[in-house]
């Protein structure tokens, strides 16, 4: 019986090989069986918390977009065309497949990203990728773009936060901000979920006068009639405090200012354009 | 040893042996995940089946185990069931896993699942080590519950996240208090079980 030498050096390094090759088998099955089915649930997950950010789901169903079915969700998301924007340029990149870029593998790239040292507001990061995946949303009866949904992201108390940024198409206020991803402390800083905090993003100017990025959490309750601030989340100044950071890097010089600048001066040509045959 | 009855094998672990509350194992998971009563349940569901597999897993294969590598034999069975699991729920329960996050990983670090293989599958046969996991899972399980149970309904003001007290910064009546959302409540929670427990159950207290 197997019993009798299971303890000599032959049987260990059978026992041991056999179920190095069984478990490896198992568990690369169970992964590339299950694969298609996560790709999906990451596509439609990031399709959700777009459609989140822009107000879409809540505007056309009355409902966040946790709650629509795939098939709502995927005739929504027909209004969204995603494109790659090079942050330094602001120029749109063609010559890669916005499909399967992938801004989170890039940030870890040295050919695809760039330092971030010593900015004027602190992400928490190194490097930041070069290219960034941004997400227009079209107006379906005119054809025009309606808004901007902005990957954002930085650090918190316990992780860093990931999320979008929604802009109307005056491309200074802000249309929502959702997070799809973080790790703050439930109740305290994960309230940055609570659909009451987020609301009061909606109308946030993104710039002060000066042209200085002046949106953020206010320490307390928001001043009432500041256009910039919303109210802190109580018991989580480090996680508002990143949020304020975040949001102001990326809308800033370092994040997307180029691109929205450049942005707006097409936009407001194709006004021009069309205010002349109404 | 050997033969002990399914019923107390199966129930045995949730009030006479429980795994947390007389084992004290398996404590760090009982902090981290029982912020609510959802991720709790989840997390239950996947260490029972965990301890159940691993167990049925680790007994099959008993009497090939070298004893000088039996730990390492058990522990690669565990993590590749984890690994299994952890697949699974981020291909149908995609949110679940997100709030999970890397705690359906450190089940494998869970000593309740490695506990059982060496304490009760290396010495029993498959169908009875498969009820001891799950017994043993349900043991976890009862205390996970009752400890998501206090943090969610204090800590939020909700159960399974159905509102039960409308919070004052939703504009209702309830303030709730943070600290229950922070890991050491479930300190204070598990440790005010174990003591009703040992007060009901005196042969439960180790002589000191």
């Amino acid at each position: 019986m197997a019993t009798r030498n299971r303890d000599s050096l032959s049987n260990t390094l059978v026992v041991s090989i056999v179920l190095c090759v069984v478990c490896s088998l198992a568990v690369s099955a169970a992964a590339v069986a299950l694969r298609p089915y996560q790709e999906a649930n990451e596509v439609v997950d990031r399709q959700r918390n777009i459609l989140d950010a822009s107000g879409l789901a809540q505007g056309e169903f009355g409902l966040p977009a946790s709650e629509l079915t795939v098939a709502q969700i995927n005739e929504l998301y027909e209004r969204v065309e995603e494109r790659l924007v090079d942050l330094q340029t602001g120029q749109y990149v063609t010559d890669m497949d916005v499909a399967t870029y992938n801004p989170q593998a890039a940030a870890k790239d040295a050919e695809l990203s760039v330092p971030t040292n010593d900015p004027q507001y602190t992400i928490g990061r190194n490097r930041r990728e070069r290219i960034a995946r941004v997400f227009l949303v079209m107006n379906p009866k005119t054809g025009g773009i309606s808004q901007v949904v902005l990957p954002v992201y930085g650090r918190g108390l316990w992780s860093t936060l990931y999320g979008y940024l929604a802009i109307r198409r005056d491309l200074e206020t802000v249309q929502g901000l959702t997070f799809y991803e973080h790790g703050e402390t439930p109740g305290l800083g994960g309230e940055v979920d609570n659909p009451r905090w987020k609301a009061q993003w909606t109308g946030v100017k993104l710039y002060d006068d000066q042209g200085q990025q002046a949106l953020g959490v206010a320490r307390g309750p928001a001043p009432a009639d500041s256009q910039y601030l919303v109210d802190g989340l109580s018991g989580a100044t480090i996680t508002s405090n990143g949020v304020t950071h975040l949001v102001r890097y990326w809308v800033g010089p370092d994040g997307y200012q180029t691109y929205l600048q450049q942005l707006k001066a097409e936009l407001q040509a194709s006004q021009g354009e069309s205010n002349g045959k109404p | 040893m050997a033969n002990r009855s399914v019923g107390q094998v199966l129930f045995g672990p949730i009030i006479d042996n429980n795994p947390i509350a007389l084992q004290i194992l398996g404590i760090c998971s009982a902090l981290a995940v029982t912020t609510s009563l959802n991720v709790s349940l989840v997390m239950c569901v996947a260490v029972t089946m965990v301890t159940a597999f691993s167990n049925a897993a680790v007994s099959a294969i008993r009497d090939y185990i070298p004893s000088s590598i039996r730990i390492i034999v058990q522990m690669v069975v565990i993590a590749s069931l984890v690994i299994v699991v952890d697949q699974i729920l981020q291909a149908f329960f995609y949110d679940i896993s997100k709030q999970l996050s890397v705690f359906v990983g450190l089940i494998i670090t869970n000593c309740i699942v490695m506990g059982r293989a060496e304490g009760f599958a290396m010495k029993n046969g498959i169908g009875i080590s498969f009820l001891d996991g799950i017994g043993n899972g349900i043991g976890y399980s009862a205390v996970l519950i009752v400890v998501a149970f206090f943090r969610e309904l204090f800590g939020a003001g909700s159960l399974f996240g159905v509102t039960i007290f409308e919070l004052d910064r939703n504009g209702g009546w309830y303030n709730p208090n943070g600290l229950m959302l922070l890991p050491p409540s479930a300190f204070f929670i598990i440790g005010f079980l174990i003591w009703g427990l040992r007060s009901l159950k005196p042969e439960q207290i180790e002589e000191t």
